[in-house]
Parts: structure tokens; sequence; C-alpha cells
């Protein structure tokens, strides 16, 4: 291939890089927030589909209506919804304090249930995908040759990795919430003689983190799709499972794990259409292989949450 | 007005009333769906609960649609009690139906008797080989089993899928999906002229062995045990790690016989949507079955009444059929609630 075809391949690449990413980043960032309060919220893979589809279906209603902002209406409310299936899953896992792999697949259960549901409610059963006209995507390098292609990306892009992931960072690291969330993630008990409401703090960590993971599904609705359907998430909550983990609970490197993950499917999309003949399942398959590599070679030495799992019941 | 989560055990009667109020107030709570609809939820559930079993030939599709869940439902209860948390059930399926398809194309000419059960060993096989990173890794380096079993199951799925598109492509069809089994490999019917096949009686063994097993054999003793808490256990003198290494592959292996019945009794081939999450159903089955095989069988017929009813409240009332999808998670959620009465109660304190 000559340097032109190459630079095109390059620049194609990096592109898709950062927009597969970003639903990665909302979520999995959402995901450490939960995850260092102590609980593992398997409900990501629901809350992520069922903010694709509140968002959309908002979104495609607000539209209908003639309103204006309704792709930002449409966000709203699946930030709305996320923190509502958030608190169900606090419901189960803090006050209730039951076990939080079961109750967690069970909220991504009902999220899928009740998004499948939901759309065939909304829309019925029309033969044509109902569709609104998504965000549009614009380049803060304007029309500059390579760069300004490469970061030709969407306003929830350029927010995913611009704010959210330093503000997610000083939050976690430098404010007294942070510091609540780590110590009851930690150790409860401490964190609780120590004045910290513990069930509150889990609560909120859930709420955020319910929020980021549903703004990832509805990255996808309202921006990159502009539709919503069944496969629309494909497993991409599981991904983020996985990408945790591998970042060791922390959301800048939750962002890398994101952005490498995001450059692997992008290249093996990129190499697809060009024909090559690939078995591409082999490349989506590495989150989580390396994932489970990781954690073999950690082993006992994982840095898991000192209360992972564990419910904590005030005595 | 605060409530306390107090300590204090359930009377024994009780108990297994339980899963009987969680589904009346899954009921309830879901009748705001139908209303939503604008149907009646009295007729939905007529249609849910009482419809399918009033005609012969959809009572019995009741008990096709709840084969795979007796043995899904039998997987994971066999894990839980164990106090191994197999999340993996869906990716075993897969793996099972994987193994029993690779076994069924070659069947051409080799008589059914043998046929069949070489199916059955290698899905239970291949259910197991799954089963066995996740497992090693909880018993020899202390990691926790429900993330690796989890995504070990993403990692089935683009396995199948990779076949699909691959080498085992149907050249004929236009959908990804593999060719069919051989005629010898495929389950014969209970019933002429129904679904019902012989994956029903061979679920309806494996209920019957885990019930054996857990209620009537030392080994189920240690395992229940080692579910209880594995500190005591070890004190006690039982080997932990045999016994959850055990429970989880024979779970996994029981989970890739659902598999093989998926191919062997309904499909013929191997297609993605082969589990149709009859993996992760199973979680439900074993929850509302209060990990008890008798409670399991029946748990898997309920589940396979809400799916059938699902078509026919659809098809009578206009709701779509995924409210039965919703009623299932939602009892799941439900259910874990309720089981708390079990242990403690609920009290009001000034």
């Amino acid at each position: 291939m000559d340097q032109a075809v190459w630079l095109t391949f390059l620049v194609g690449v990096l592109a898709a890089t950062l927009r597969v990413a970003t639903p990665l980043v909302w979520a999995s960032i959402g995901e450490v927030y939960t995850e260092r309060a102590g609980i593992l919220n398997l409900g990501i893979e629901g809350t992520m589909f069922l903010g694709a589809f509140v968002g959309f279906a908002v979104a495609a209603r607000a539209s209908d209506a003639g309103f204006g902002g309704y792709l930002w209406l449409g966000l709203l409310a699946a930030m709305a919804a996320g923190v509502l299936m958030a608190l169900l899953m606090g419901l189960l896992s803090v006050t209730l304090g039951v076990n939080q792999h079961v109750s967690g697949l069970g909220v991504t259960l009902l999220g899928i249930a009740l998004s499948l549901f939901g759309f065939r409610l909304v829309f019925g059963e029309s033969s044509v995908l109902p569709s609104v006209e998504p965000f549009g995507q614009f380049s803060i390098f304007g029309d500059l040759p390579i760069v300004g292609q490469v970061f030709k990306q969407y306003l929830l892009t350029y927010i995913a990795f611009l704010i959210l992931v330093p503000v997610a960072w000083w939050v976690l690291y430098r404010s007294s919430f942070g510091l609540n969330v780590r110590a009851v993630g930690e150790n409860p008990e401490a964190a609780d003689a120590a004045g910290v409401d513990v069930y509150r703090t889990r609560y909120a960590a859930l709420a955020i983190g319910g929020a980021l993971m549903a703004v990832g599904g509805a990255f996808l609705s309202l921006a990159q799709l502009g539709a919503f359907s069944p496969g629309i998430i494909a497993g991409r909550g599981w991904v983020c499972i996985a990408l945790v983990i591998f970042a060791r609970w922390d959301p800048v490197r939750a962002t890398l794990g994101a952005l490498l993950f995001g450059a692997v499917f992008a290249l093996q999309l990129r190499l697809q259409t060009l024909g090559f003949d690939l078995p591409f399942e082999a490349f989506l398959a590495l989150p989580y292989l390396v994932t489970i590599l990781a954690l073999a070679i950690a082993g006992r030495n994982a840095p898991y949450p000192g209360a992972y799992l564990k419910p904590y019941r005030r005595e | 007005m605060r409530f306390r989560i107090e300590r204090n055990p359930s009377p024994v009667w009780l108990r297994p009333l339980i899963p009987l109020l969680a589904i009346v107030f899954t009921m309830v709570l879901t009748s705001t769906l139908v209303l939503l609809v604008g149907a009646n939820p009295f007729a939905a559930y007529y249609y849910f609960l009482v419809e399918p079993l009033s005609s012969r030939v959809s009572a019995i599709e009741v008990l096709v649609k709840s084969t795979p869940l007796l043995l899904t439902g039998a997987a994971v209860t066999f894990a839980f009690v164990g106090g191994y948390w197999n999340i993996g059930a869906e990716g075993q399926l897969l793996m099972g139906a994987t193994a029993a398809t690779a076994i069924g194309l070659q069947m051409e000419g080799v008589p059914p008797w043998l046929a069949i059960p070489l199916m059955l060993a290698g899905g239970f096989a291949a259910g197991m080989l799954w089963a066995l990173a996740p497992a090693l890794m909880r018993v020899k380096l202390a990691i926790d089993e429900v993330v690796t079993t989890l995504l070990l199951n993403s990692v089935a799925f683009l396995i199948v899928s990779a076949l699909l598109n691959g080498p085992w492509r149907d050249p004929v069809s236009q959908w990804p999906q593999s060719p069919e089994i051989a005629a010898s490999a495929i389950f014969p019917k209970l019933i002429p002229r129904t679904r019902l096949h012989l994956g029903f009686i061979i679920a309806v063994v494996v209920i019957i062995l885990i019930w054996f097993v857990l209620t009537r054999t030392a080994f189920g003793l240690r395992m229940r045990a080692v579910g209880l808490g594995s500190d005591a256990a070890r004190f006690a003198g039982i080997h932990v790690d045999r016994t959850l290494l055990t429970a989880a592959l024979v779970s996994g292996g029981i989970a890739g016989l659902a598999g093989v019945n998926e191919v062997a009794g309904i499909h013929y081939h191997l297609i993605d949507a082969i589990s149709g999450g009859n993996g992760y159903t199973g979680i439900i089955v074993a929850t509302l079955g209060t990990l008890n095989a008798w409670g399991v069988a029946l748990a898997a017929v309920f589940i396979g009444l809400i799916d059938t009813g699902a078509q026919s409240v659809s098809r009578a009332l206009g709701v779509p059929s995924y409210l039965g999808g919703v009623i299932q998670a939602a009892l799941l959620l439900v259910t874990l609630a309720f089981l708390l009465l079990q242990h403690y109660r609920i009290r009001r304190v000034r």
C-alpha cells in the first residue's frame, strides 16, 4: 500500500478507536465508582440497555412533538432511568444485603426485559425501525488535515475524555466524598466508626455509577446510531466489568483499557472491511481473556476493594 | 419511622410458602405494566397461568419449554449449594451445544443407541471443561469465580459465532447456522406430533440424581457444609477444595447437557441464539426453587408456563410477549428479597 492509503487507514482506525471507547469509558467509570464502594454491580449490562432505550424513546417522542432539545431530554431521561436501576440495586444489595451477583444479574435481566417490552409498547410492531436525527460530530481542530479528521467526534466523546475522566479521578482521590466511597468499600466498619454513613455513601456511589452507565448506553442510541435495536449493547457491559478489574479499579487506567479495546476493535473492523478474512471473534474475546489472565497472574494479590461483595449490616 | 432488619428465623412451615408469596407479589407488581398496555390484569394472568394448561398441545409445550430450565436450574443449584457462585451456566451450555454439534455432525450411519450417549457424554465433558479454569482459579488462587465464569460466557458466545461464520457455516442457509446433525443423533420424540423429546426424561433423571446426591449422600452433606461456610467445613475435616472443584465441574457438565438438549432435541443444528438465555434463566429457576431439587423442578415448570403463557397473552390481549421476561426478572429480585424472611424479620424501631 502506498503512503496515502496507509494514512487514511490510520486516521480511520484512530477516529474509530475514540468512538468505540466512548461508551466503555462512561460505563466503566460508573462501575469503578460502584465497585470502589464495595458493590459489584452486574446490573451494568441491563442499565446500559435501559439507558439506550429510555434515551431513544424519550428523544423520539420529544422530536415528534417538535421539541428542539430532544436529544438532551433523552439523555437526561436515560440518566434518570440509570439512577432508578441503581437505586433498585441499592435496595437489594445495600439495604437488604442480599447476594450481589445474583441481584446484579437480576437487575440486568430486568433492564433488558423492560427495554424490549417498552420498545414494543412505545413503537409497536412496525417493520421500519424508528430513528431520530442523532448528535452530530465536530472537530475542535476544524478542517485541519489528519488531526481534524481523527478528532471529528461526538460531543459526548469530548465530554468523556476531557471532563469525565479528570473529574472522576479528582472526586475519587481528592474529595472527601471520594474518600468516603473508598472507605466504605475498603472497610465499612471503620468508616462507620469514623462517622461516615455507609448506606448513604454506597447509595450515592451506585446512583452516580448508574447514571454514567446509562449515558454509555444512550451514547449508542442517541449519537452513534440514532436508533434502538435489541442487539445494541451486545455485551459491552461485560466488557466494562472486565476493564474495571483489568484497570485495578482506577478510572484513568479504565479509560486506557477502553482505548486499548477501542483500538483493537477498530483495527479488526477496518481490516474486515478491507477484505481481510479474519476470525474477528478472536479480537473481540481479547478483553475477557486478558482480564482473566491478569487475574490469574495477580492471583491473591489482585487489589480487590476490601469489602467487595460483602453487604454491610450495622449491628 | 425507621426499620431494622434483625436475625430471627422464620417458622419452618412458612419456608416453602416464601416463593409462592414472591410469585403473588411479583404478579401484583407487574400488573401495573398490564394496565399500562390497557389490558385487564386478571385476563392477562388467566392467559399466562391457565390457558396454556387448558389444551393438551400447549400443556406439553410448557414441558418442552421447561426441559432446558430443569437442566440449567439443576446446574446452578448444584454449584450454589456448594457455595460456588457459577454464573457461567450460559457459557457451559453453549460449549455443550458446540460439542453436541461437533459429534452429531459425524454420526451419519451410527445407530442412535451409540450416537445419543456419545453426544451426552461429549456435551457433559465440554461443559465441565468450560467450568474448569474458573474453578481451578478459585481453588488454587482464591480468585472469585463470579467474574471469571461471567466473562467466559461472552467468550463461549464468540466461539460459537466464529464457528458459525467460519468452518461450520451451512452454505445453503442465509443465516449463520451449522448444517443439520445426523438423523440418528436427533433425540426421539416422546409423544408423536409434539416437540416433547428424550431430553425431558434426561432432565427429570438429572433432577432426581441431584436430589439424591445433595440430600442422601455423604458428598452432598459435605457440599452443603462447604456452602454454609468453608472455614467451619475445613475445621470439620472436609476437603474444601476438592468439594468445590467437584461442585463446579458437575454444575458445568449439567449445563453442558442443556446445550446438547437444545441441539439434539429442538434445533438439530447450531445457531448463535441456541441458548435462548436459558443459562441465565437457570439462576432464576434455582433461586425460585430455593436450591432444592423438587423446588427447582416446580420452578422450571412455572417459568416454562410463563414462557408459553407470554405467547398466548400476546396473541389474545396484544400485551407484548416480552412481559414474560419482565415477570421472570422481577420474580428473581422479589424472591431474593423475600428469601431473607427465612432468616430475618423487619421490625419497626422508635
